[in-house]
């Protein structure tokens, strides 16, 4: 398959035969793939007979994956979003066990009333908690928490022979390490069991403190990682010189006072983008500017105020479907970690080749992983600085950029997030991450994306 | 909102399930019936999780009329007074499915109109008894006009609907409110995957039925912009009407 292929719509047969216009995409709308099967199972009944049903099948959440990994182009995919159901949710212990297509969104919307929050976030609510954990997702409390999988008490998980497999961190555990992380080939989990966070306030406390080069971005993040629950920076990586990677570190942390706020509803998002933008929209020179407004808008130093959890966690989900800002071509995001020793180096590293390659991206985020360790047989996360980069897909130009840049984060032993990539080299993936080996052993013999088979044929 | 006792005909519907997570929001206490037991649980457990204070379940084929009495027993039995009653079973066949098979289209009419009517009525004379309450029916913009593609459908949400206006009538006086819901296409799977013109989500046509039965509305299009489609539909004079393909 030609996985730089653009341009092609497509549709997907659904459970009854009828053609169905609605297309299947993941979020960076690239690469496209055509569906031969799209159900959506509401029951544990239709769910099993389902997965029955196919050759090759995959698990899908709510798309919210960049490239390939939730795609199974030329076969069938399992839409989890209407499995949903929550099973059980103590109010006094914070566990909460739900069938695996619920999402963050509607989870929170129970449980922040009672006083709880999702132990861990990425930087969207709109995910299902089997994407949460089959990508086994961070946030920016990884330096505290570890990972989604972290988290995670108990899953059962369904393999394509019909057959159903409670996992815990002590029972069926190579079967729990493999299938978080696992990106959907370990079979389809179909409820998942983990323990909330306890939380006072919607309110959280934060600051935003300007720093003007990477290394003192890097600084103010070890300097705030003790304190502070949640750390995060926005870098302008089309910044150069003394100034590459100046930002913006913004940290946070739950107010501990109870103060009313938890029974204050969700808010929803007010804009949704209808349309394709144009393809210069998101371009460059715009870009450029973007950068540098967004740098020069805090004026002074440091910010704080206090903030709820939609804004400090949620910024993006404001506006509905902005990825289509990218246009008909979509975008690519690029996510790296590279280990401590030398991170700052090997980072502007890999922001100049980018820059070289004179890829756009907007506000590109840097965070400090921490050592906890996922259960996760192939988690993304490791002990070191992240980088991840939005860009519009722009071609031949932008894939050389990013093979040179997996290239630096290879030879310094970092790893490339596959929920992310798009086009990454096969064997470059695999000598990223050193428990593949036994990781393959627990694949199911029926499961796989197109991610998978890009990995294997390239 | 304050916390209700609630009955749900038909619980496993997806549309009556996003009514009750609202209220379950606000503690409500449940009694539930529906032919399959294994869903109907998770459906429980679900309301539980989201902050229910009760919730019992009752399993029965609703086409079975002989056990309806012994539903609105069960009800009554369990609730005491019921606060809402919502009617929310359905079976939807597209004509082309049953063109040739009048057995079929009688089967429509068994679940749509007969064992919904059956169970406003019985109904209605319960929340008669007790002097309260309200009951809400889930009809459809389908039964407004018999359609080429769904008139067997269309022609059994019509006839439900003209029975809960009657029984709006009759029961007004009394305090009690009856509430007919004409949702347009949702999505569900009743409309298995299908993209149809305004289809809407669950979420957005469960607000808009617990707000109606809060305000203790007669009649709710929901999305709500299906009444202005309706009042040009119901105004195409019959000749014309037919020869449309919609
Ligand atoms: C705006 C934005 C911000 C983001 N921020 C972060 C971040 O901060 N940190 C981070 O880690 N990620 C982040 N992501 C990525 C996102 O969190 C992950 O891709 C997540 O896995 C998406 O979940 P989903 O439910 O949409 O799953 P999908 O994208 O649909 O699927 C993801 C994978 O999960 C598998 N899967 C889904 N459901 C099941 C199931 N029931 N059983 C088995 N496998 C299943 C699929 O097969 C696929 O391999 C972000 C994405 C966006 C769009
Ligand atoms: N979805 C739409 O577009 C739409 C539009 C207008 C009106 N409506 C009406 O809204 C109501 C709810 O529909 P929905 O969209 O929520 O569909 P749904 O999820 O398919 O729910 C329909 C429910 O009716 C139940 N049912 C059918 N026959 C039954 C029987 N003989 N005994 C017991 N239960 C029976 C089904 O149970 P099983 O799962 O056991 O079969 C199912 O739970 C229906 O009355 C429908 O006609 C829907």
């Amino acid at each position: 398959m030609d996985c730089r292929r653009v341009d092609r719509r497509y549709c997907y047969r659904s459970n009854v035969g009828a053609l169905v216009s609605s297309n299947v995409t993941s979020w960076g709308r690239f690469p496209q793939a055509e569906h031969t099967s799209a159900a959506a199972p509401e029951w544990r009944e239709q769910l099993i007979n389902e997965v029955k049903k196919h050759d090759s099948l995959l698990a899908f959440g709510l798309g919210r994956s960049y490239g390939d990994v939730c795609l199974n182009d030329g076969a069938a995919l399992v839409r989890m979003h209407r499995y949903s159901h929550i099973l059980s949710f103590d109010r006094t212990t914070g566990v909460l066990r739900a069938e695996s297509g619920l999402s963050i969104a509607e989870m929170l919307s129970v449980v922040v009333p009672a006083g709880w929050f999702t132990p861990v976030t990425p930087g969207t609510k709109f995910v299902t908690l089997g994407g949460a954990v089959a990508n086994d997702v961070h946030g920016k409390n990884h330096h505290k928490v570890g990972t989604f999988g972290c988290h995670v008490r108990a899953f059962e998980l369904l393999r394509s022979d019909g057959t159903t497999h409670v996992c815990t961190p002590t029972q069926n555990q190579g079967l729990f390490r493999a299938t978080i992380g696992g990106m959907g080939l370990t079979g389809i989990i179909t409820w998942v069991e983990i323990q909330l966070t306890p939380i006072a306030s919607r309110m959280i406390e934060e600051q935003s403190i300007k720093a003007r080069s990477l290394q003192e971005v890097v600084d103010l993040t070890e300097a705030s990682d003790a304190d502070w629950d949640y750390t995060v920076s926005w870098v302008d990586v089309m910044a150069s010189g003394a100034a590459l990677g100046k930002g913006i570190l913004l940290r946070g942390r739950f107010a501990s006072q109870h103060d009313g706020t938890l029974a204050k509803p969700h808010p929803r998002p007010l804009l949704s983008v209808p349309v394709d933008g144009p393809h210069w929209l998101l371009s460059n020179p715009t870009i450029r500017l973007f950068n540098t407004f967004w740098y020069h808008k805090q004026l002074g130093r440091e910010h704080h105020r206090m903030v709820d959890i939609e804004p400090f966690f949620y910024p993006l989900d404001a506006v509905g479907s902005w990825n289509r800002l990218y246009g008909k071509r979509g975008m690519l995001q690029y996510q790296c970690v590279v280990p401590m020793q030398d991170g700052v180096a090997t980072m502007k590293s890999v922001i100049r080749e980018l820059q070289k390659g004179s890829v756009a991206s907007f506000l590109a985020v840097v965070k400090k992983f921490g050592t906890i360790e996922s259960p996760g047989l192939m988690s993304f996360p490791k002990p070191g600085l992240t980088l991840t980069l939005d860009m519009p897909n722009s071609g031949k130009k932008l894939f050389d950029a990013l093979d040179r840049c997996d290239e630096i984060v290879a030879a310094a032993g970092g790893r490339v997030y596959a929920a992310k990539d798009a086009r990454i080299n096969g064997q470059r993936f695999i000598g990223m991450y050193e428990h593949y080996r036994e990781f393959v052993d627990h694949i199911d013999p029926r499961c796989s994306s197109s991610f998978w088979r890009r990995i294997h044929n390239s | 909102m304050s916390t209700k006792s609630i009955v749900i005909i038909g619980a496993t519907s997806a549309i009556a399930h996003g009514v009750a997570k609202l209220y379950a929001r606000d503690h409500a206490r449940f009694a539930l019936v529906a032919r399959n037991a294994a869903n109907l649980e998770v459906v429980a457990q679900d309301l539980r999780a989201r902050g229910a204070e009760h919730v019992s379940t009752f399993i029965a084929d609703l086409k079975d009329v002989a056990r309806h009495d012994e539903i609105v027993a069960y009800a009554v039995r369990d609730l005491g007074t019921m606060d809402v009653v919502i009617l929310a079973h359905g079976l939807l066949k597209e004509q082309h499915e049953i063109d040739n098979n009048a057995d079929a289209t009688l089967d429509v009419f068994e679940v749509n109109a007969n064992s919904m009517i059956s169970l406003a009525h019985r109904f209605g004379c319960a929340l008669e008894r007790q002097g309260s309450g309200s009951l809400v029916g889930l009809s459809s913009v389908a039964g407004e006009r018999g359609r080429r593609a769904l008139y067997a459908y269309g022609a059994a949400k019509s006839a439900v609907t003209a029975f809960l206006s009657g029984m709006r009538g009759r029961y007004l006086p009394l305090g009690i409110n009856v509430l007919t819901v004409k949702p347009g296409p949702v999505d569900t799977p009743m409309t298995k995957g299908r993209t149809l013109p305004l289809m809407a989500t669950v979420d957005t046509v469960a607000k808009d039925i617990a707000n109606a039965i809060e305000k203790r509305k007669h009649v709710l299009y929901t999305p709500g912009i299906w009444r202005i489609v309706m009042v040009v539909m119901r105004a195409i004079p019959e000749g014309i009407f037919q020869r449309l393909k919609i």
